[in-house]
């Protein structure tokens, strides 16, 4: 069962981004994985976790754990939600009678281009017009995940496509889930560094790992009346090899 | 909202509408972070040494009681009188009980965050005594009369104008400047005046070692070794988390403690301190006294999570990196530690009700971890502290280790996380949610606060689940 997948499609791409959800699927199976997406799954479990409410969190991974009981990779589209599940569903779970499952699922558990670059040996054909992008990673592919380096090897596959650095490309955009509400001013002052940096590069399109930092910077952007785009990098690769 | 929330949401606004408080933050930030980045080029190295400072701080902190004992006997044979306070409020009385059996109005105080914690310049004054910073940052920010922005550097907040314009205001006299050097030079000048005839010098200690009773004091501009030098008497004041084992203990976490600072390789001044003037010695304090404060310090440490604090060795590396500092400054924060250390630090010290509120001032963003030099797990702790702010009954820290948890949960937050995990983990409702969603996405209603400064994010026409549904995609293996 080598060639299997669980897919986890998380809450913000089942509802807002779900193109980013079919052109990721789209690769895997381009690159011969029989994908399996459990319909019954939800969230991760994130939001609630980071604002506090652990037992909250807990109940919800607690109803997918089964979902994904077969020893086979689970394939996450975002780098924050794959942190999620691989560095705190364990800790949710200590003294838990589930702590086992949920030990075994973080321990098979690949951010999306990790997945491509690492395992797959993804090989990119550019198809596409010269474009100039600008990536932004996020804190959890850039310190958690580490796996901002593969978005980056995954570009530079793309002949045609130039990255332009902005300053500050480490630097959090500000989203944070609840933080960018509930301390809105703080958030929007940090959206507002992050998407001038990125305006400077001069780049049409941001890209990136995951679709939180894109809803803020996409949101920003968009408030602004800017003509600079965001994209998944799952959409952006489909695009431009198709 | 409780109370110590809504000044501190005052407190932001002021700071995020203050431009060129801003741009003194971002520029300080950036020179100090760079400096940094200059001092650990390969990262195998760095991440050694991290793991270096870390044991060192585990075994100090695990060993605590003992190494404390061993502290006061070897600082008691040295000549140095330890006195132990439980509370701020007894280290002041202390520290002014000796002032006042020595005879002392005057005291020059080299920089203390601790003396910060118990509020002790003011506690003094009030009782007639004269104290004088003499770390310029500190010495500015006295003649403003505002409390620290940066545990590290002071008045950080100000630039070399605003610097002018104080000194301009309290030196009539001396020309004006707005030369960095001529400045320094005026802050020496008055200084020196003050180190020769002030009647007692009071300092933190960076490391208390056990094993020498050794107090060490990292300092740039020598107003640390004269205010412990030139007075008759010195008071040196610390938390008791400080103690470290073995003098040789000392080299590693100075070396990563003032790089991760500063950026320096070391600093200008490093003083060891083991006892008072002997006889036949022309020079140095007669008396040196060492305040061994906790301060709630002992019961952090009964928490086997939230113990990880107290390996802090005050660089403030973790405030220059955090992307929320850089935005709305120390003063912010509104206690004595700001940045993720005090998000950390001020609710365990102050207790929920009244640092509570600090947690929520972090994206999670990981950037303070991971330039930690003893590897603090400050994004955890934060989360976990989030936690107990907001979770009365089944908090994970017992009542007398973290005061007042779940303070600051209220009814109408708790609801909406348990509709939140209700839809969520019931396929069903979800299904039903997702299809009212993206059936009635142009009646998405904006989001308070994320609308300010953005769009607010339609749904999609269709959710990804029913895409999937039509195009066939397996379920299950």
């Amino acid at each position: 069962m080598s060639d299997h997948v669980y897919f986890y499609g998380t809450c913000l791409i089942d509802l807002y981004y779900p193109n980013a959800g079919m052109a990721s699927i789209k690769l895997l199976q381009d690159s011969g994985v029989n994908v399996i997406y459990p319909p019954a799954q939800s969230c991760c479990g994130q939001p609630a976790y980071n604002s506090g409410y652990r037992d909250e969190a807990l109940d919800v991974v607690a109803a997918q754990l089964g979902l994904f009981s077969e020893n086979i990779p689970l394939v996450v589209p975002s780098a924050s939600c794959a942190d999620m599940i691989k560095n705190h569903w364990p800790s949710l779970f200590e003294h838990h009678a589930l702590a086992g499952q949920a030990q075994a699922i973080a321990s098979r558990t690949y951010e999306l281009t990790e997945f491509l670059v690492n395992v797959l040996q993804f090989k990119a054909q550019d198809l596409g017009e010269p474009i100039q992008v600008a990536v932004h990673s996020s804190c959890s592919a850039l310190r958690k995940m580490q796996v901002a380096v593969h978005i980056n090897s995954l570009l530079k596959q793309l002949k045609n496509v130039e990255v332009i650095e902005h300053e500050y490309k480490t630097e959090c955009c500000g989203f944070g889930g609840t933080f960018a509400i509930k301390q809105a001013d703080i958030s929007g002052a940090m959206v507002e560094a992050k998407t001038t940096h990125l305006q400077n590069t001069g780049a049409s399109r941001v890209i990136s790992q995951d679709c939180g930092c894109l809803m803020n910077i996409g949101g920003a952007l968009q408030k602004q009346q800017s003509r600079m785009q965001t994209q998944h990098i799952a959409e952006f690769l489909l695009e431009r090899c198709s | 909202m409780n109370a110590a929330k809504q000044a501190f949401l005052k407190r932001i606004d002021d700071a995020l509408h203050n431009p060129q408080m801003r741009r003194n933050f971002r520029k300080a930030m950036d020179g100090i972070r760079s400096k940094r980045a200059e001092q650990f080029i390969d990262d195998d190295v760095l991440q050694l040494k991290r793991d270096k400072a870390r044991i060192i701080r585990t075994n100090s902190l695990s060993k605590q009681a003992e190494l404390l004992e061993k502290l006061e006997a070897r600082l008691t044979q040295n000549g140095i009188q330890v006195h132990w306070a439980e509370t701020a409020q007894q280290a002041n009385e202390i520290i002014y009980q000796l002032l006042n059996a020595a005879g002392a109005k005057t005291a020059v105080k080299g920089k203390s965050m601790v003396s910060e914690e118990t509020e002790l310049n003011h506690y003094l004054q009030q009782r007639g005594i004269e104290v004088i910073e003499s770390d310029l940052g500190e010495y500015i920010i006295q003649l403003a009369k505002e409390p620290p922005s940066h545990i590290v550097a002071p008045a950080i907040h100000k630039n070399r104008i605003e610097v002018a314009e104080l000194f301009q205001q309290f030196h009539p006299d001396i020309p004006y400047t707005e030369d960095i050097n001529q400045l320094t030079a005026t802050a020496r000048q008055v200084l020196r005046e003050r180190f020769a005839t002030a009647d007692a010098g009071i300092s933190g200690v960076n490391f208390a070692v056990a094993e020498t009773g050794t107090l060490c004091l990292v300092e740039n501009e020598g107003n640390g070794r004269l205010s412990t030098s030139a007075p008759d008497i010195h008071i040196a004041i610390t938390g008791i988390e400080k103690v470290v084992e073995k003098f040789s203990d000392v080299p590693p976490l100075l070396d990563i403690l003032t790089k991760s600072a500063t950026g320096q390789p070391i600093t200008t001044y490093f003083n060891m301190i083991s006892r008072p003037r002997q006889p036949g010695e022309k020079d140095g304090p007669k008396q040196v006294h060492l305040v061994l404060l906790d301060n709630g310090r002992s019961r952090i440490g009964h928490d086997a999570e939230l113990l990880d604090t107290l390996r802090c060795i005050r660089c403030g590396a973790c405030i220059n990196h955090c992307p929320v500092y850089v935005h709305v400054g120390g003063h912010a924060y509104g206690n004595v530690y700001p940045g993720p250390i005090g998000i950390v630090l001020e609710p365990q010290r102050l207790g929920i009700e009244q640092a509570g509120a600090l947690t929520s001032a972090c994206t999670l963003c990981g950037a303070c971890g991971e330039v930690c030099p003893v590897r603090i797990p400050l994004p955890a702790l934060i989360s976990r502290l989030r936690a107990e702010t907001v979770n009365a009954q089944q908090g994970m820290a017992s009542d007398n280790t973290l005061s007042g948890k779940g303070k600051l949960r209220t009814h109408s937050e708790a609801l909406s996380w348990k509709l939140w995990s209700w839809l969520n983990r019931n396929p069903l409702v979800y299904k039903g949610f997702t299809r009212l969603a993206t059936r009635m996405r142009f009646a998405a209603p904006s989001i308070p606060g994320w609308s300010r400064y953005r769009t607010s994010p339609k749904p999609a026409p269709q959710s990804l689940k029913e895409m999937l549904k039509q195009n066939g995609l397996r379920e299950n293996l």
